[in-house]
């Protein structure tokens, strides 16, 4: 049986659903190996986080490095870790970190690389959605151990026996927040869900720019993304349409996202958000 | 302090984008200079000009370099126009349908034999969004790897280079000493519009053009391969309802529906 390997993902010493993904994403037609990078004395902990599901075995590399050297000292160990255990394929998950890591790896590995796949298949063809989720994408790579970034939140995980929780619904406020994210942040902790915000509500100072949605912000495919005030820039859309459902409350009948929208209620946010708050708290007690 | 900034000329963020053969089609779209790259481009300019500017025959310059067809030219002399020295552009049939890893081997051959301290780049193209060729670049070079940075402060006295980088977590502060590869990202700076003067100027400025055979690496095939690519179908309309009063009990509805709650 063929092997795949992947990067065990951590959101500090917490290890994320993503993982689980990467996981079930690998085991469509191989055994899984973990790879745990850790500082001295840290690994056996995060290890043990790991090993639930698919993953039948976690390789643990302990080093100071990964803290003071980032992404060159991961690619330095994975690379290593590849060329002694050939595995068949290694998938990382696909945010800033992982994609580069990734791009290391491919070089130090001769490898091909393919970024941002929805799904990869037992064949290990990747699917991508390309030019802003406008066209999808099947793609092979042709050369040395396939390295394959994924995306989070886009493979249904195999979540048994794991209790990893982590934000698949996005709340997000942009210009027509006013400065005010307080009703965004009400239905947001109604529905246990994340705050974003549009590029219009980071520079204006609103909302932290590690908020924000879009170009080089973020790219979010949460199961649901609810757009609160925000017109929907090309940027802000490239980030978020590949969400599973959208819902969008804005003002303005004419704005752009709504074309996006599997729901739209066009309103005031400071009405229609308080009320939602109320009936999500209502039917969850 | 000589900086070489890495540029690519993509299809218009606006165009409509599609693949053809397996590649994106570049012939039929309007073509123009990656918006992220301005801002490195606009970074570069700003440090050289905190340390004493970039005059011709001076200690500092800023280099623009890039790989594509020969067309690329005209993004090229736009980064000029901004105020770059000049540039070099690798233009080989033999690269068309390259991917990152064949891009970064000819980037990296042309930097290492180019005498910079710095490279510059921006976070991403905006046709590809990979977002791996400054990471390849700083593994191929073996340089220092400063990516993200949302500020750049440098010491050409100390050969010394800091960035900050904002995470999810909080802001990382990074250091390292010269040589190493940047990327900015759009939050960085404002860059700035080409003045009449800068278009004049920059018409007159050399773009040093080189075959595969110049920069002396081989061309190499995508490792990756497209099998096969669809335009996805648009999202199906979906509903659309006016807040009467009612509108957030509405989406509670419609989140239930879709168990959400």
């Amino acid at each position: 049986m063929s092997q795949i390997f992947i990067l065990a993902d951590f959101a500090g010493d917490k290890c994320t659903k993503t993982t689980a993904e990467l996981a079930t994403a690998a085991a469509r037609n191989a055994s899984v190996t973990a790879i745990v990078l850790a500082a001295p004395g840290a690994g056996a902990t995060l290890a043990a986080s790991v090993k639930h599901g698919p993953i039948s075995n976690v390789l643990v590399v302990e080093s100071d490095d990964f803290a003071t050297h980032g992404v060159a000292a991961a690619a330095d160990a994975i690379a290593q870790v590849i060329a002694q255990k050939s595995p068949n394929a290694l998938l990382i998950a696909s945010h800033a970190y992982g994609k580069e890591v990734a791009g290391r790896v491919a070089v130090a590995t001769d490898s091909g690389i393919i970024t941002d796949a929805v799904d990869v298949a037992a064949d290990l063809t990747a699917t991508q959605l390309v030019f802003g989720g406008s066209t999808t994408v099947h793609s092979k790579v042709s050369n040395g151990v396939p390295i394959i970034t994924v995306r989070p939140n886009s493979i249904e995980a195999d979540l048994s026996d794991s209790e990893l929780t982590e934000a698949q619904v996005v709340v997000s406020g942009g210009r027509g927040t006013n400065g005010d994210f307080s009703a965004v942040e009400g239905f947001a902790d109604s529905l246990g869900a994340a705050v974003g915000a549009s590029r219009a509500a980071t520079d204006a100072g609103w909302y932290p720019h590690s908020h924000q949605v879009g170009q080089t912000g973020k790219t979010v495919s949460p199961q649901l993304y609810v757009a609160c005030g925000i017109s929907g820039a090309i940027q802000h859309r490239a980030g978020m349409q590949t969400s599973k459902t959208i819902a969008v409350i804005n003002k303005d009948p004419e704005a752009p996202i709504f074309d996006l929208a599997d729901f739209g209620v066009v309103g005031d946010l400071f009405a229609v958000l308080p009320q939602a708050t109320q009936g999500v708290t209502a039917q969850k007690s | 302090m000589r900086i070489a900034v890495c540029v690519k000329q993509v299809p218009d963020s606006w165009a409509e984008k599609k693949m053809v053969n397996g590649v994106l089609d570049r012939e039929g779209v309007d073509a123009v200079l990656n918006d992220l790259d301005e801002y490195a481009v606009e970074e570069a300019l700003r440090i050289v000009e905190a340390h004493g500017g970039n005059e011709e025959g001076g200690a500092n310059s800023v280099t623009i370099v890039s790989m594509g067809p020969e067309r690329a030219t005209e993004a090229i002399r736009k980064a000029l126009s901004m105020g770059a020295n000049d540039a070099i552009l690798v233009s080989d049939a033999a690269l068309a349908g390259s991917d990152a890893l064949a891009t970064s081997k000819v980037l990296a051959e042309v930097i290492k034999n180019g005498g910079f301290d710095l490279v510059i780049c921006g976070t991403e193209s905006t046709d590809a969004r990979m977002s791996v060729v400054p990471a390849m670049l700083a593994q191929r070079l073996g340089w220092a790897q400063l990516t993200f940075a949302s500020s750049v402060s440098v010491d050409p006295a100390a050969n010394t280079v800091s960035i900050t980088r904002t995470t999810e977590a909080g802001v990382d502060s990074i250091n390292a000493k010269f040589p190493a590869v940047i990327s900015v990202v759009e939050k960085i700076n404002e860059p700035r519009y080409p003045s009449f003067k800068g278009i004049m100027s920059a018409k007159k400025k050399t773009i040093d053009s080189r075959d595969l055979a110049t920069v002396g690496v081989s061309a190499e095939s995508a490792w990756s391969l497209v099998a096969d690519s669809a335009p996805r179908p648009p999202r199906a309309a979906g509903v659309k309802v006016t807040d009467e009063g009612n509108g957030g009990n509405d989406l509670v509805k419609f989140l239930t529906e879709k168990k959400f709650i």
